[in-house]
């Protein structure tokens, strides 16, 4: 049983929120002195006050409450973007270079211009490549942004958006701990998944905008593929509905952090990936892999006969954005399967320090939920880094006649176990 | 939605070179294609008109930076045989090594070029990462990795370097433990590969030998014409070697193609193993060659890309008359719509890469 | 049926020895005096010189009765005061190669083509009108295929100009030699 590091994400930033405007009201209070019709504004603010004058708490103002969630979706998002999924690009990069013999990615700290360490023998570009993503954005931010002469301008520019933003919707859902979390939705589960399928409407109107032959290819390849692997994924969640009883992924993992079976000290955990829940498990996976675009069907985008795919004519940090967002999509999927399959963020914690009586636990649920979600994506990467490009009718023959069928199998032993008491709900 | 053209080219990830492959699809399935080459010309046949024949062979390199020794040897043999000499024994049998070393590195750029074309970067760096090994040995034979000048007219350009049977044999124990192991698996054993290739750009025997294809494409149709075997040049007949033609069913598809292109690696290694063995350890390797010539002389090769043929004439002056080039690539071109045709558009990378367009030697 | 493809009617990748007498003496049984010259080069390579109209009947012979299956080059040559035009042909059985010189008047660059006996025949007569201006009637499309469709002239010819001086001194020049 472990505990979050973030006990409660919106808690945190609302000791954040009335911490900065204490020391605005401390600032208001001395101007008030210069000019005395802002008082009245300071004792708005101060707390103190407040209670005197027989105001509510300052933190049921719906101005507070606006900016403690506008800082928690910043965390979340900087959280996300900034900080997982220059890593897990990172990760990816320097992963494949290595299972392809060769270094990789190598652009570091040392190799930035002004960085006073450097030693004259010390080669620059020896580095942990950190800083080679950064260096891409900086790069795709400053050139050009083309647009196609033929292309539908409105459509052209608004699908990039579309993809980034309803990628980044996904995370407003998704939680990272029990804590560490923007908003806890009953239909969590629903609210991921339909935000994950807004993505193959942004591009096949990427495809069709742009009046290109590649992208249109790619585009309507995208919305059939897309199409035969998200039926089978909804289907295998279902499967897993009948086990859980709720669409709420903090309940999901509650019911993973308990021991199935214990052997004296060890113990294998309840997660759903041990239940009769395996079936729909691999083909989550699978349909995942495919949701992802990752190689084995990366087929929107197969640079060998269409150049890019749906973003061949993208430019610029346009390409940035529907580029790098596929490793933010990468991150939540990988965060899906360990939430429904792989128990989340449960697992063993080893000591709970003390710092100043707040418990810390030295092995927090977020460390535990970030190790699978890079494991997961490790997984997936060394999988498209070995395998070729399946053809567009084989993909949609692996969806149709493969994946659905296990799936509704999935859905039948799902049913039988609970019907037969083998596997009880929640 | 309407057929309609799609442009496989000049620019385009597909084409290894600068050319331009039209496909019509209808949805997803090539319903009929167009090659359109000549983005290279570089007209080499007017411009040997006016060189003198060895200097020639600084223009055959360039005509497949990827496999120049083979194309240079084929100019030189021509040559030879219109002047009427011979190379000596030694000179041969370095020809043969270096012939079958640049083979060697030719296919390993076909097969890092296929990769990609199927998804897989990763055979790109295993097989670029081998290749090195293979340009080690051709430039401590020759002094450069590419563009050797290594042939000449009546020999080779020097003799072998005294470390070099031994650095041979360390690099093939080497390489032959890698296309054991590594590429194997990656490739032959891949059930996303077999997927991809089997079954597609078939084309039957008869219509292959009719269109004019040849080399490993030819014998990817189980025919048996392999013309180290069939015209022994140099000397090849001392050789004990198998040509690698496909018995098995679903003769001439992507897959066997791969399969004999494949198997020419491990048999290459095997060639030079034994040139090595086999070789007067002293003796010339080059004979004086005369200035000028007369008459007509043609010699056809091998090459690693299928059947390259040099005509040349001579009218008594110290320049050829007329060079014609045949190249491999350049009739297999032809025959592409074919096998094209009826197959998927993701396809059509599988197919072509299985080929091996190389576009200097295609438009000369 | 010929002595020669009923000798070896399958393709076993190793020449046969002596195909070439065979095959050059059935070719002089069957066109005699249409051949103006006939005569073995090499090992395994014969050569015959035949006027233009005879090129489709003694090719139809050669791919038909005597099995020369793989037509695998297609030369054009410009001897200023006429055309050649050069087949190699291919006999996988027993690795006989068969050189063909065709030859054509030089104000009438004309010659049948061969696209109807071999498919090869298509891109590489292409090519050699493309280059050297000869004519293949006949031809389903007969267009430029190296050179760009607006190309005026025909590069490979004699007449078409080109810096003949060599393009670097010698050291015969040096001595003051030509």
């Amino acid at each position: 049983m472990s505990a979050p590091l973030i006990p409660n994400l919106f808690g945190v930033c609302e000791v954040l929120v009335l911490a900065i405007v204490w020391i605005i009201d401390q600032i208001l209070y001395a101007l008030a002195g210069l000019i005395p019709p802002l008082t009245g504004l300071a004792q708005w603010f101060d707390p103190v006050a407040r209670r005197r004058l027989g105001m509510g708490p300052l933190g049921s103002e719906l101005l507070i409450v606006l900016v403690t969630w506008l800082i928690a979706v910043t965390i979340i998002v900087i959280w996300a973007t900034l900080i997982n999924l220059l890593t897990m690009m990172w990760v990816e990069r320097k992963f494949y270079s290595r299972l392809q013999d060769r270094y990789g990615i190598m652009i570091s700290i040392w190799s930035l211009p002004f960085w006073p360490f450097n030693r004259a023998h010390r080669p620059t570009h020896r580095g942990t490549g950190y800083l080679q993503n950064i260096a891409d954005g900086v790069k795709l931010l400053q050139k050009e942004n083309i647009t196609p002469r033929n292309a539908d301008s409105a459509m052209f520019h608004i699908s990039p958006v579309l993809i980034a933003s309803s990628t980044l919707m996904i995370f407003a859902a998704l939680p990272w701990s029990s804590g560490f979390y923007v908003a806890n939705l009953d239909l969590g589960i629903l609210f991921i998944f339909a935000a994950f399928s807004l993505a193959p409407l942004g591009i096949l109107i990427a495809g069709w905008s742009a009046n290109n032959k590649y992208t249109l290819v790619g585009g309507l390849r995208a919305a059939a593929m897309l199409m035969a692997y998200e039926i089978p994924m909804i289907l295998s969640v279902i499967a897993l509905v009948f086990f859980t009883g709720s669409l709420n992924p903090l309940t999901i993992v509650r019911q993973q952090d308990r021991p199935l079976v214990s052997f004296g000290a060890l113990s294998i955990p309840a997660w759903y990936v041990f239940s009769p829940q395996i079936l729909g498990f691999i083909v989550f996976s699978v349909s995942m892999m495919a949701e992802m675009e990752r190689i084995p069907f990366d087929i929107p985008e197969a640079e060998a006969e269409l150049v890019e795919g749906w973003t061949t004519e993208y430019s610029g940090m346009r390409f940035g954005l529907v580029f790098g967002f596929k490793w933010l999509r990468m991150i939540a999927g990988a965060a899906l399967i360990a939430i429904l399959y792989l128990g989340g963020w449960s697992g063993p914690v080893f000591v709970t320090l003390s710092v100043g009586g707040v418990p810390v636990p030295i092995v927090p649920e977020e460390a535990w939920f970030l190790l699978k979600i890079y494991l997961i994506s490790i997984v997936f990467i060394w999988i498209s880094w070995s395998v070729p490009r399946v053809r567009i009718d084989q993909i949609l023959n692996i969806g149709w006649k493969k994946l659905i069928p296990y799936s509704l199998g999935a859905i039948i032993i799902a049913a039988a176990a609970i019907a037969s008491g083998l596997w009880s709900v929640g | 939605m309407p057929e309609f053209w799609i442009n496989m080219g000049p620019q385009h990830p597909m084409t290894h070179g600068l050319w331009n492959m039209k496909v019509k699809v209808d949805g997803e399935t090539v319903t009929d294609a167009k090659p359109e080459i000549g983005y290279l010309h570089r007209g080499y046949e007017k411009i040997m008109e006016v060189r003198e024949f060895q200097k020639n062979v600084v223009l055959t390199d360039r005509l497949c930076y990827v496999s120049s020794i083979t194309w240079s040897h084929a100019y030189c043999l021509a040559v030879e045989k219109m002047m009427g000499i011979e190379t000596p024994e030694r000179g041969q049998w370095i020809r043969v090594v270096a012939l079958e070393l640049q083979r060697i590195a030719s296919h390993l750029m076909w097969l890092a070029a296929y990769g990609p074309d199927l998804g897989l970067l990763t055979g790109l760096l295993w097989a670029l990462r081998e290749r090195e090994l293979f340009l080690d040995l051709i430039q401590l034979m020759s002094g450069a990795r590419m563009n050797q000048n290594y042939p000449r007219v009546g020999g080779v350009r020097n003799d072998l370097p005294d470390n070099f049977e031994a650095m041979c044999r360390r690099s093939i124990e080497h390489f032959l433990e890698k296309v054991d192991n590594e590429y194997q698996r990656v490739f032959q054993e891949s059930k996303v590969f077999h997927m991809r290739t089997e079954g597609v750009g078939k084309i039957s025997a008869a219509e292959a030998i009719n269109w004019g294809v040849t080399g490993p494409n030819l014998r990817a149709c189980g025919v048996n014409v392999d013309l180290r075997r069939l015209d022994p040049y140099e000397v090849y007949e001392e050789i004990d070697f198998e040509p690698q033609v496909w018995h098995d069913g679903g003769a001439g598809d992507s897959y066997a193609r791969f399969v004999c292109r494949f198997n020419e690696l491990r048999e290459s290694c095997q060639i030079i193993l034994q040139a090595l063995e086999k070789m007067p350890k002293t003796g010339p390797y080059r004979v004086k060659a005369p200035r000028r010539a007369e008459g007509e002389g043609y010699a056809k090769t091998e090459d690693s890309r299928g059947e390259a043929l040099f005509y040349v004439i001579g009218d008594g002056d110290d320049r050829p008359y007329r060079v014609k080039i045949r190249s491999p690539v350049f009739c297999t071109m032809a025959a592409t719509p074919i096998m094209l045709r009826g197959n998927k558009l993701a396809d059509s990378v599988a197919i072509l890469g299985s080929v091996d367009v190389c576009v200097g030697e295609m438009d000369k | 049926m010929s002595a020669v493809v009923t000798s070896s009617p399958s393709i076993t990748g190793r020449s046969v020895p002596g195909a070439e007498k065979e095959v050059l003496a059935q070719l002089k049984v069957a066109f005699g005096s249409k051949l103006k010259d006939a005569k073995i080069v090499r090992e395994r390579l014969v050569e015959i010189v035949i006027d233009r109209a005879e090129l489709v009947p003694v090719c139809t012979y050669l791919k038909d009765t005597l099995g020369f299956e793989h037509l695998s080059c297609v030369t054009a040559v410009d001897w200023k005061d006429h055309f050649e035009s050069i087949y190699h042909i291919e006999n996988y059985y027993n690795g006989c190669m068969v050189q063909v010189n065709a030859q054509i008047p030089y104000d009438d660059p004309k010659i049948a083509t061969l696209t109807g006996l071999w498919h090869a025949a298509d891109f590489l007569e292409r090519e050699m009108w493309d280059l050297m201006g000869v004519e293949y009637t006949g031809h389903p499309n007969l267009t430029r295929i190296l050179l760009p469709e607006d190309f005026k002239f025909h590069p490979l010819r004699k007449e078409f100009a080109q810096e003949v001086d060599r393009q670097y001194i010698t050291r015969r020049k040096l001595r003051g030699g030509k």
